[in-house]
């Protein structure tokens, strides 16, 4: 089990680009077509799950899956599988760039990179947004969140503690008046 | 000393870091902002190469910067690191599955907590792209001209939604394009 899972994993972690989201879709072809370890319901609870948990939803989902399927060595098995082509491709890009960083064009190329990254970070807010079905009173949350830490310069894991208790503080009296 | 606050920095990365790998984003900025460990610069450039080499971007980032401060065992702790609490929380959310899935369906402290920290996991990513709009990425015009195409062709698909916009709005594409437009801008 610990050979199927890391395979399984390795080789969706090597072929998919743009990080966590992107796995999710081969994950379930593979996991949930293919293989027919876990069925459709049990999918769509681990991605509620592995987004709900902290950390990355890729990892939590090899978790997740590898624990359902194979206990302790699918756990290992699919961990391993997911985090092992990353780690080696961007050590072996990590050793060569720096040499090549000094270098004019590749200073000139990362020059036009730059304000492309920034860009890639924002414009999936929108999807997100609407995904969050984020409503105008809402949005005060996320726009008094991102000044807190942008230009307050407060840690994020202060804003989201601060939102967990806060929640928990207001839903807590909502719901002793309800009683 | 350093690999100890390597690991800590990335363990409270993984422990904390709600959202996906986006959302991380901002706290391996912070981490790596308040120990002084690289520009801003060397910061995005990261950020560049990892979201277009394969995996997820949150273990693409610890590696990268790991390695960045400490060589190839800081990027083997720092890997581990964002790893390891996830390992601890998602297990006993696997051991204690049908129990929570019985338990907390519902309700309304589970269900409101996980529905502002998407709304302020939105806050998170902003933040993350506010931080990088500095002098040193955004040098001149071009720059911002660079940006708006970047973030139009990737809300484009929302707009108008076919195989051209779909294909367009890939972002390795359009980092390889930037990088371009970049060569022969700037060189």
């Amino acid at each position: 089990m610990f050979f199927q899972l890391f395979w399984t994993y390795l080789k969706i972690g090597t072929f998919t680009l743009g990080g966590g989201y992107a796995m999710l879709p081969l994950i379930q072809r593979e996991v949930v077509d293919r293989k027919g370890w876990i069925d459709e319901e049990e999918f769509l609870n681990m991605i509620a799950l592995a987004q709900a948990a902290p950390g990355l939803i890729a990892v939590n989902s090899a978790i997740f899956i590898g624990w359902r399927v194979g206990g302790w060595r699918g756990v290992a098995g699919a961990v391993f599988g997911a985090v092992l082509p990353s780690f080696l491709i961007i050590l072996a890009i990590a050793m060569v760039f720096a040499q090549w960083k000094e270098l004019p064009v590749v200073e000139a190329v990362f020059k036009g990179i730059r304000p492309a990254v920034v860009a890639l970070i924002a414009a999936p807010l929108v999807k997100m947004a609407r995904a969050a079905k984020i409503s105008w009173s809402t949005l005060i949350i996320p726009i008094v969140a991102a000044l807190l830490i942008w230009l307050g310069h407060v840690n994020p894991i202060w804003v989201i503690l601060a939102t967990i208790i806060i929640t928990l503080f207001v839903v807590d009296i909502a719901e002793r008046r309800r009683r | 000393m350093i690999y100890l606050q390597l690991f800590l920095s990335f363990f409270k990365i993984g422990l904390f870091g709600f959202g996906g790998g986006l959302a991380i984003l901002s706290l391996i900025e912070m981490e790596v902002e308040s120990n002084g460990w690289m520009t801003q610069q060397e910061f995005v450039d990261i950020v560049a190469v990892s979201q277009v080499t394969p995996g997820p971007i949150g273990i693409n980032c610890a590696t990268y910067v790991g390695y960045t401060i400490a060589g190839f065992w800081g990027s083997v702790l720092s890997t581990c690191a964002i790893v390891l609490p996830s390992l601890v929380i998602m297990l006993s959310i696997c051991k204690a599955y049908f129990w929570l899935m019985k338990r907390f369906h519902g309700n309304p402290y589970f269900e409101q907590t996980l529905r502002m920290l998407r709304f302020t996991v939105i806050g998170l990513v902003a933040s993350a792209a506010l931080i990088l709009i500095k002098p040193t990425t955004f040098i001149d015009t071009t720059s911002w001209i660079i940006f708006v195409l970047v973030a139009f062709f990737t809300v484009l698909p929302n707009i108008i939604k076919n195989k051209v916009t779909d294909f367009l709005s890939h972002p390795i594409l359009l980092i390889i394009l930037s990088g371009i437009a970049g060569y022969f801008i700037y060189r």
